[in-house]
């Protein structure tokens, strides 16, 4: 298996996969092109007046294709998409290294 | 009575939007589900919807957490719904449509199994006329997301039979729905009061008075709409919203009921809201 992209640029120093803040940067972009606002890192987006399930839902897809993670079981429950910083733990703990990438 | 029938096996007619949200919602509650639909596209589509509804609701903590999920088949003729102990027709909001898959049904189940028809608006008494024993068919008017919402609008027709009001209770306890009982006529209460307010709202944005943003916002953070008319349109689908609105203008002559110039115009350009990732709103990549 191949690294997910060949981007070479200062915060991938750590590795093929992208940092937390790298995520957490992906994913306030996203959110922003999508719901044409921005959002705090620690903003719950689905407080009232917020997003609703199905929004809900086309983040996990977005999580689950960007990263390359499953998200099942305990693991998908709302409190886990409420914040970027929640959603930033999630990737972190269900990706692992793709076997046979050492970091270059 | 026990909310955890689980071994009931239901058939659902119409893989739409409702149709597969009602079938997960089944399925997430441990029923055997057989899902009927006439169209090869549905078909194929169908468990991959089902399947996204069903984590949606997970997600959702909308599920029993205590009982695995039950089986869903997908099949094409409504013969596949003999055996089944009740069976939700889901079709298209076509009155003659909806009449003809209920006789089918009615022929595939025989009498006294329970027939429940989730039509927006059509009476369930006209519904009646179309089977052989109308003492087994109720109105139960599934709320959108159905796995979501967990009232539900139940319709007894006048020739409803006492066997089916309390089958349909069984029913709606085994989908950890609560029923409210309403009396039978176009449209009943909640379709009734919502169409002709979500087509009302339509005429504002084709008036050119506001926006769909403006009439949401106002909508929700004024009157305590949770969605918004023009959001909610889009999600019930746009070509369903115009049926229904027909459905209720040809059966009470009612000119509130006539569809919005501007929705049909949507309905004709085949922006059917979320269902086509474009109605009122752009959904970009929008999931069904
Ligand atoms: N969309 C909503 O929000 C909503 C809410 C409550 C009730 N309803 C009602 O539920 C019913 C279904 O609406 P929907 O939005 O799911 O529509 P839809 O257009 O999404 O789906 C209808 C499905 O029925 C299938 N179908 C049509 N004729 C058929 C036949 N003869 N045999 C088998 N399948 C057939 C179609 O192929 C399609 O897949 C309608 O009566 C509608 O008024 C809709």
């Amino acid at each position: 298996m191949t690294t997910p992209s060949g981007r070479t640029d200062a915060a991938h120093t750590a590795g093929p996969l992208p940092s937390d803040e790298d995520v957490a940067a992906e994913l306030l972009d996203f959110l922003a092109q999508r719901t044409r606002t921005r959002w705090e890192p620690d903003q719950d987006l689905f407080a009232v007046g917020g997003m609703s399930s199905l929004f809900a839902m086309q983040l996990v897809v977005h999580l689950e294709q960007t990263y390359q993670i499953a998200i099942s079981g305990a693991d998908l429950m709302l409190d886990n998409f409420r914040t970027v910083e929640a959603m930033v733990r999630l990737v972190n703990k269900l990706r692992s290294p793709a076997p046979g990438s050492t970091g270059e | 009575m026990s909310d955890n029938n689980s071994d009931e096996s239901l058939a659902v007619v119409g893989a739409g939007v409702m149709g597969t949200a009602v079938a997960a919602l089944a399925v997430g509650y441990g029923h055997t589900v057989t899902l009927i639909d006439s169209s090869p596209r549905a078909r194929e589509d169908a468990p991959d919807r089902v399947r996204f509804q069903l984590r949606t609701a997970r997600m959702m903590n909308a599920l029993p957490e205590d009982r695995p999920p039950g089986s869903l088949t997908v099949a094409g003729t409504q013969d596949a719904a003999a055996g089944a102990s009740a069976v939700i027709e889901a079709v298209t909001e076509d009155p003659k449509e909806k009449a003809a898959v209920l006789a089918g049904l009615a022929a595939a189940t025989g009498p006294g199994t329970l027939l429940v028809s989730n039509t927006s608006g059509v009476p369930i008494e006209e519904l009646g006329e179309a089977v052989p024993h109308p003492e087994d068919l109720v109105g139960v008017h599934f709320m959108n997301p159905a796995y979501l919402i967990p009232t539900v609008e139940v319709i007894l027709g006048p020739r409803t039979g006492d066997a089916a009001a309390t089958s349909v209770h069984t029913l709606l306890a085994g989908l950890g729905r609560r029923g409210i009982a309403v009396g039978d006529g176009p449209g009943f209460v909640t379709s009734r009061l919502l169409h002709r307010m979500i087509n009302d709202a339509i005429e504002l944005v084709r008036e050119g008075r506001a926006t769909p943003e403006t009439v949401d916002a106002l909508m929700r953070d004024c009157i305590g709409h949770r969605t918004g008319p023009l959001a909610t349109a889009d999600l019930i689908g746009l070509d369903n919203l115009a049926d229904s609105l027909q459905v209720l203008h040809d059966r009470t002559g009612d000119t509130a009921f006539r569809p919005s110039e501007l929705l049909l115009a949507k309905v004709r350009r085949g922006h059917l809201g979320r269902k086509s990732g474009r109605g009122f709103y752009d959904y970009e990549e929008a999931i069904r």
